[in-house]
């Protein structure tokens, strides 16, 4: 099932949104990463900086630690993975969102 | 298996030391000493210090007790008179015999004594050993005058012990210089000179006849000149000769003017037999120092492992006080060499007496004479030993020191005793112990030694030094900027600047790997500022910056953001004050002054934003770059036009100076100051940049630092007009943002400055790199495109679509929370949270 979330125009090239989503009952801040050129081109994580204990996750810069594609914390520069959710410095993790572009919508894939 | 029997001959220096490595060595041997002295080997080298305060006992290096647990049979006060070859045994004048599988001679030499008639009466002495020094010491009591015979270095140690007597020292030479070995004319001039201010008296060009009896005193020297001395005492040292008798009766090969021949591997033409130290002769050359000597013995001893080293020759380059005076001799000292090019310093008011010989090409030194001044010594010696290229102007490694002035030197050369630091007394050795104990970077080394907090001259070294040790214990020195690029930001710079590129992706494209990271991104969006200028929230260069430049705020703690507007030098309307007022009612906005003379507004949530600009702007303020690594602000005090002091206008300049220099991005952030007098009320001296009035025009300083760790900054130009004034900061700026690395202040971009303040001044002042004009048309080109990037922000509706907290709602972040204190909001704490959240649920 999939459930749409805003439109691809919404988005910020090669860097993140956030959009405020009710999954399971529950309302989520969830970061939407836009990378065009890779073949998954939308990434989803939680809004929710667990080390720097802010919603600030969709403002950080993208980009890759090795093999991993990852998010910096705008706040104290911990990388994520956009494809587990896990921290590369710290032993926490965001959750990760299973989301897709649909024709000009981004969905979100439950 | 039988032990190996190793007797040695003689308990000098050398002999002592050839005794000690054999018996720490994994040689299994039995050692005989038989030493001629009665006591065990000392310390001949600092023989004149019995005469000043030491015991003999001071100069033992060894004793019987500690040959005795090496398990080495010693004898001393013996002679070794005959060596038989054939059956291997030594016999000594008391009739010893000791066999031997390997011998080893380390005779040494005795004191030259000229064949002069009536050398042998009594106090006509030698100056070789302790049991000498107690005969002179008897020979001068209740006397006045002595006499010592050699200019050279022996006898002007020897001059020393008389003078040490109490005795009126007098020095008689043959030449007609001293240490006329070791010296050119003019060292020996200067040695002459200083000695004689010690109170010694120099004879030279003395070839003396005759010693006679005296009429006033015991004994009388007759020259060739015809004039005379009275003395009390005639001590010869004028020389040594190999102690090589031994070697003769046994039909050992000698040199031609004595000394028992060796080769590289320190045996004589007896293959069982060694000769180590002053007794041996290599080729034609006598190694009279104690150095070569050890050399010898440890390459005589490697004989007996499976490693087997060389002794080839050694330098004879010297470094010693005599008499108080430090001298020093490197190579070819004189420049006999025929192609060799000579700089001379000589310095007669503190009397100094330096000469560098290099080759003719002027890249290697040959030699150096010092007298009076060694603290060159060592680096000159470094050139010299390793055959490193000098620098261009090679006379500075003698000159005096000038600040920053110094040449630098392979660090790998080095010894560790190199005084890296000489503030602080930093040298090499200390500099290798911090790194030993964990330091991994220069800042480390800095905080643990003090190594270049003082002028700063020796921050390069200090850096080599650091990078070269650390990468020897295999800690990867890594100048690239992060993963993705294998430049350092300086590089990057001019690959940016050469190549033109205009958007990342081609960048890492072309010059880096992968998609780039939060540390390469924000440095190529900020390089790219500087050459190119764009707007930062263009749709290729948003995605590189940080949140602060994207938001075009400063982010806090709970992801809302503070709101700087540029007041430049601090000089506000006020309407415009009442207008940041109304701002921060209206959107709820805790408000502060900053140290930097202007006013911050926190706690603005991001959509709101756009709308806090459009009223500030409408009142007349502009973006303040407190988001950016750019020029923060110009702090001012009011000046002549207020202030009963002031001798300029400081807040017209500082107005003038911050409007041109605004929006300039750069390695890291800077700030400024102008002060109006020299009470320095604006406190420029701790800015990147700061200007001081004076009565005929402004003052620039450069480089200062306030915050972590605070910096003065250096004075860079006095009395300057304002136009030249803004032609030096432009340069100086763009200078920094081209060869600074990622989030390097001003102040430590200085300390990494090799040259430090006269190498920056001359690129400034002087255009020794010849890119002043660039650097010029760089900033003019940063000026003439600058926008408030607000302004232009919020006439653009692309620019604004991120300045929403969520793309499908209208709803803010329910993290955000406040409660207020002292009249003014904050962030919420999390049992504050918890407790709000509570009393909404109930």
């Amino acid at each position: 099932m999939t459930t749409a979330i805003c439109s691809v125009d919404a988005l910020a090239k090669n860097s993140g949104v956030c959009a405020l989503l009710t999954i399971n009952g529950q309302q989520q801040q969830v970061a939407i990463y836009y990378l065009p050129d890779t073949e998954q081109k939308v990434f989803a994580l939680g809004n929710w900086d667990p080390l720097g204990q802010a919603n600030v996750m969709s403002r950080g810069i993208l980009g890759n630690v090795g093999d991993e594609l990852v998010v910096a914390s705008p706040l104290y520069k911990q990388h994520f993975s956009l494809i587990s959710g896990k921290c590369l410095e710290d032993d926490v993790s965001v959750p990760v969102f299973s989301i897709a572009i649909e024709g000009q919508n981004v969905v979100l894939v439950s | 298996m039988n032990k190996l029997n190793v007797v040695v001959v003689g308990n000098g220096m050398v002999g002592h030391h050839y005794v000690e490595t054999l018996a720490n060595s994994n040689v299994d041997a039995k050692i005989t000493v038989i030493g001629g002295e009665t006591r065990p080997a000392y310390d001949r080298v600092h023989l004149s210090e019995v005469f000043d305060g030491k015991e003999p006992s001071d100069l033992a290096m060894t004793s019987r007790e500690h040959y005795l647990e090496l398990g080495v049979d010693a004898h001393f006060g013996d002679f070794v008179e005959t060596i038989d070859r054939v059956a291997k045994k030594v016999i000594t004048q008391g009739g010893q015999e000791f066999s031997y599988d390997k011998l080893v001679l380390a005779t040494g030499s005795y004191p030259f004594i000229p064949p002069v008639a009536g050398h042998d009466q009594a106090h006509c002495l030698a100056y070789r050993t302790i049991d000498d020094l107690a005969e002179i010491k008897a020979s001068a009591k209740g006397k006045k005058i002595g006499v010592v015979v050699g200019g050279g270095l022996l006898g002007l140690e020897c001059a020393n012990a008389v003078k040490n007597l109490g005795l009126e020292a007098h020095v008689v030479e043959f030449a007609p210089g001293l240490m006329g070995v070791q010296l050119d004319d003019g060292g020996s001039a200067m040695l002459r000179r200083k000695i004689e201010a010690l109170g010694v008296k120099v004879h030279t060009s003395k070839a003396t006849q005759l010693i006679s009896k005296g009429s006033g005193h015991r004994l009388k020297m007759e020259f060739a000149d015809d004039t005379e001395l009275e003395t009390d005492m005639i001590v010869f040292s004028a020389g040594i000769r190999p102690y090589d008798q031994l070697a003769r009766d046994a039909d050992l090969k000698v040199g031609e003017r004595g000394g028992i021949e060796i080769d590289y591997q320190c045996k004589t033409s007896d293959e069982n037999i060694f000769a180590i130290g002053e007794c041996a002769v290599l080729g034609k050359f006598i190694y009279g120092l104690v150095a070569p000597g050890y050399r010898m013995a440890e390459a005589a001893v490697s004989q007996l492992t499976e490693e087997k080293k060389s002794f080839t020759g050694a330098d004879m380059s010297t470094k010693l006080k005599l008499l108080g005076v430090d001298v020093g001799s490197i190579g070819d000292s004189k420049g006999i060499a025929e192609n060799s090019r000579a700089f001379v310093f000589s310095d007669e008011r503190d009397d100094v007496y330096k000469r560098l010989n290099v080759s003719a090409d002027g890249k290697k030194v040959l030699g150096a004479t010092l007298v009076g001044d060694c603290d060159d010594y060592d680096t000159i010696l470094q050139y010299y030993l390793n055959d490193i290229d000098l620098p261009d102007n090679p006379e500075n490694l003698i000159l005096p020191a000038v600040e920053g002035g110094l040449p630098s030197l392979g660090v790998d050369a080095l010894p560790m005793t190199a005084s890296i630091c000489s503030c602080h007394n930093v040298s090499k050795g200390d500099i290798v112990e911090a790194i030993e104990g964990g330091c991994k970077t220069v800042a480390d080394v800095k905080g643990c030694t003090s190594a270049a907090t003082g002028c700063g001259g020796c921050a390069a070294l200090l850096k080599n030094v650091v990078d070269f040790e650390l990468s020897a214990r295999g800690i990867e020195v890594n100048t690239d900027l992060c993963e993705h690029f294998k430049h350092t930001r300086k590089e990057l710079f001019t690959i940016v600047q050469s190549t033109q590129i205009k958007t990342f992706d081609e960048l890492i494209d072309k010059h880096g790997d992968g998609r780039g990271c939060d540390i390469c991104k924000p440095t190529v969006a900020s390089i790219m500022a500087s050459l190119w200028n764009e707007h930062v929230l263009e749709a290729d260069l948003l995605p590189l910056q940080d949140t602060n430049d994207t938001f075009m705020a400063n982010m806090q703690k709970d992801g809302t953001y503070s709101v700087v507007p540029r007041v430049p030098a601090g000089e506000i309307l006020p309407n415009q004050l009442i207008a940041l007022g109304e701002v921060a009612n209206q959107y709820g906005l805790y408000s502060k002054i900053t140290g930097g003379q202007r006013v911050d507004l926190f706690g603005a949530k991001m959509s709101d934003l756009p709308a806090i600009w459009s009223t500030l702007i409408d009142a007349g303020f502009e973006t303040g770059h407190a988001y950016a690594k750019s020029l923060r602000t110009v702090k001012s005090c009011v000046g002549s036009t207020w202030c009963r002091y002031g001798v300029q206008d400081s807040v017209g300049q500082a107005i003038d100076i911050e409007n041109r220099y605004k929006g300039l991005r750069s390695p890291h952030k800077f700030k400024m100051g102008v002060s109006g007098c020299t009470r320095e009320c604006a406190e420029a001296q701790s800015k990147d940049v700061g200007i001081i009035a004076t009565e005929n025009g402004w003052n620039l300083y450069v480089c200062g630092n306030g915050g972590m760790k605070p910096r003065h900054a250096d004075l860079f130009a006095t009395d300057l007009d304002t136009a030249t004034l803004i032609k030096y900061i432009d340069r100086f700026l763009m200078f920094y943002v081209r060869t600074a690395d990622r989030l390097q202040r001003t102040s430590t971009w200085f300390e990494s400055l090799e040259g430090g303040l006269p190498y920056l001044q001359d690129v400034i002042i002087n255009d020794s790199l010849g890119i002043a004009a660039e650097l010029e048309a760089q900033m003019t080109h940063v000026v003439e495109t600058y926008q408030c990037e607000w302004k232009t922000a919020i006439n653009d509706q692309e620019k604004l679509k991120r300045f929403k907290q969520f793309v499908n709602s209208e709803e803010q972040d329910n993290n955000v929370v406040f409660v207020e204190e002292r009249g003014q909001v904050r962030p919420a704490n999390q049992v504050e949270k918890k407790r709000l959240a509570l009393k909404a649920v109930s």
